[in-house]
């Protein structure tokens, strides 16, 4: 089935094995002088390729004719893990995922196995889960503001993103005892009621952080070199992006307001109060913008969440999925059965197929489990937003310049982590 | 997602226009709507559709290994006009798995048919550049088959190279 025995190639022509013909070829409506065309890599290992993503870059002088996005360096196989893992257990693989949306992974998986259980979320799991999401949209977007200044120049940014996230990393640490990959998100809800105290951090940090945005939009905006090199990049039409199942901020910023939180609401979105930021030109200074817009609106919703927190508990009822509390265990023999048969098996989930879709800060995204009743998933696919943006990237980068392509890649948010799982 | 009396009226829809025997059957379950389509007319039941359900948002392979046909391949399409989800199915066997692309009808389907085609093999006719995605070029076999071993896999690191004597002539 493989075309051709790829063993019978020598391997340092294998390696040079990515079809160049088409790259050779001059671009359809381009006047070329003397055929200049000249093939580059950049990356995998570059510092402004955000992980290890190779572009097969076609020049003709500084101008970029043409790209190839090469991935696959940092496939892990989570995937196929997670058929070797009893159900619960896979929730910390997933979240390995796009490494800096830990608890979107967490959410699209819970979310999927729920469904295939039907099993109810209490409504404050579902307030707890949305505080946390849109805190983790805010850490994503900090990461992505940092390493994207720091991408067109502006070194001090990379301080900057990241100590504002180390707010939101504590603000994880008091509710999951983990900063990074808190597997906060249970199969039924969450694994703790958040602790006394997190409230008033978390309130603080709302207070806090609108004006440290202030500063950066400040700092960007009013910076001649930054808007120069975003204004007017980057642009592609939005038909071609929606044909290209482009999602999320790259997709608002072209002008096209769709955001699952609005539009399909789950977890609770529909009692929140916000506004879906748009675009209008589509380059990358509207890229910019609509990010640092979703992070206000991200911070209204926590705020939101917080006021409105119901009681009740923060995770189901049925022993059959969660674990029993920690003091049931002595007393009760029920309990302790129960807790038994989880650690050990986990639980069975009926027959059937699967796929939930959420908006993480890049896009839709979306998993689809399919179950044959036993306590392992017979497959888990995760339909990644960075690995089907990447797609609109050659569009973005083709007939500018060498630096506009740095511009747009770190526009286009790439996780790696993500893209090749 | 359409209940299940919509559910039909579209397989109903698509019978009259694609063929009787296009559609091998409809699934409703924890509300989702699944088609489940003949491997050959995949394009030709997706063109129909495409008028009303204009987005194609992710493309999953998977192997349902017991059973046969063993490799399954699912479309799940978007209205963003009802607001609405539908899955398309279909099924074929684990021998020389060939399906017709779709990424004439929705381009977004380039890079998900890759990853189909290097984790479960099913080759797509038409498909502009069909090649392995995630995993190394010159790899054999599919990985996310369920008969695939888990592990077992040979890692090439700097203290085990001699071990792996001209690995680089294979």
């Amino acid at each position: 089935m493989t075309p051709g025995d790829p063993l019978a190639v020598p391997y340092r022509e294998r390696e040079a094995s990515p079809d160049l013909n088409r790259l050779d070829t001059p671009v359809a409506g381009t006047e070329v002088e003397g055929d200049e065309f000249f093939t580059i890599n950049m990356g995998p290992h570059h510092p402004a390729t955000h992980g290890v993503l190779r572009l097969l870059v076609t020049l003709e002088g500084e101008m970029v004719r043409d790209v190839k996005p090469i991935v696959g360096y940092v496939h892990t196989g989570i995937e196929k893990s997670c058929e070797d893992q009893a159900y619960w257990k896979v929730i910390p693989f997933v979240e390995r995922m796009d490494y800096l949306a830990y608890y979107f992974n967490m959410m699209a998986y819970c979310m999927t196995v729920e469904k295939l259980l039907d099993e109810p979320v209490p409504p404050k799991a579902q307030y707890l889960r949305v505080a946390h999401l849109e805190l983790n949209r805010i850490a994503s977007h900090l990461f992505w503001l940092a390493t994207a200044a720091l991408d067109v120049g502006a070194v001090t940014f990379l301080w900057w993103g990241c100590r504002d996230r180390d707010y939101v990393l504590d603000l994880f640490e008091m509710s999951s005892g983990q900063r990074l990959h808190t597997r906060y998100f249970q199969v039924g809800g969450v694994a703790e009621d958040i602790p006394p105290g997190w409230v008033e951090k978390a309130r603080e940090f709302i207070e806090y952080f609108p004006g440290r945005l202030d500063q950066y939009e400040a700092l960007l905006d009013r910076n001649e070199i930054f808007v120069q090199r975003m204004r007017g990049t980057g642009v592609v039409p939005v038909e071609r992006l929606q044909e290209l199942g482009v999602t999320g901020p790259l997709l608002r910023a072209a002008g096209d307001p769709w955001d699952l939180r609005k539009a399909m609401p789950y977890s609770s979105y529909d009692h929140f109060d916000f506004k879906i930021p748009v675009g209008t030109v589509g380059d990358n200074y509207d890229r910019y913008r609509v990010r640092i817009q979703e992070m206000r609106e991200s911070l209204k919703i926590v705020e939101q969440c917080l006021d409105g927190m119901p009681e009740g508990p923060w995770i189901t009822d049925n022993r059959k999925v969660a674990l029993p509390p920690r003091d049931e265990l002595a007393t009760s023999m029920e309990a302790l059965i129960h807790h038994f048969k989880l650690v050990t098996e986990g639980f069975r989930v009926p027959p059937g197929e699967a796929y939930v879709p959420i908006e993480s800060p890049r896009g839709e995204l979306g998993c689809f489990v399919v179950s044959d009743g036993s306590s392992k998933p017979a497959r888990v696919h995760v339909r990644d937003p960075s690995f089907v943006n990447l797609q609109a990237f050659p569009d973005m980068a083709r007939d500018g310049l060498v630096a506009d392509l740095i511009a747009s890649v770190a526009m286009l948010d790439p996780i790696l982590g993500g893209i090749d799982r | 997602m359409p209940d299940s009396t919509g559910l039909e009226l579209i397989a109903q829809d698509v019978r009259e226009k694609v063929g009787e025997a296009s559609i091998t059957g409809t699934h409703y379950h924890h509300e989702q709507a699944t088609l489940e389509v003949e491997p050959g007319a995949v394009h030709n039941v997706l063109s129909a559709l495409k008028p009303d359900w204009e987005w194609l948002a992710s493309l999953h392979g998977c192997d349902y290994l017991p059973e046969e046909p063993r490799l399954g391949v699912h479309y799940q399409l978007l209205t963003r006009v009802r607001l609405d989800r539908l899955n398309v199915k279909t099924r074929i066997g684990a021998e020389e798995p060939k399906l017709p692309t779709v990424t004439d009808l929705y381009p977004t389907a380039e890079f998900h048919e890759r990853e189909v085609y290097d984790m479960f093999g099913v080759v797509f006719d038409g498909h502009p550049d069909m090649r392995r995605i995630l995993m190394p070029e010159d790899y054999t076999g599919f990985p996310q088959r369920r008969d695939f071993p888990m592990g077992g896999e040979e890692v090439l690191f700097t203290f085990n190279e001699h071990e792996l004597p001209r690995w680089y002539d294979k």
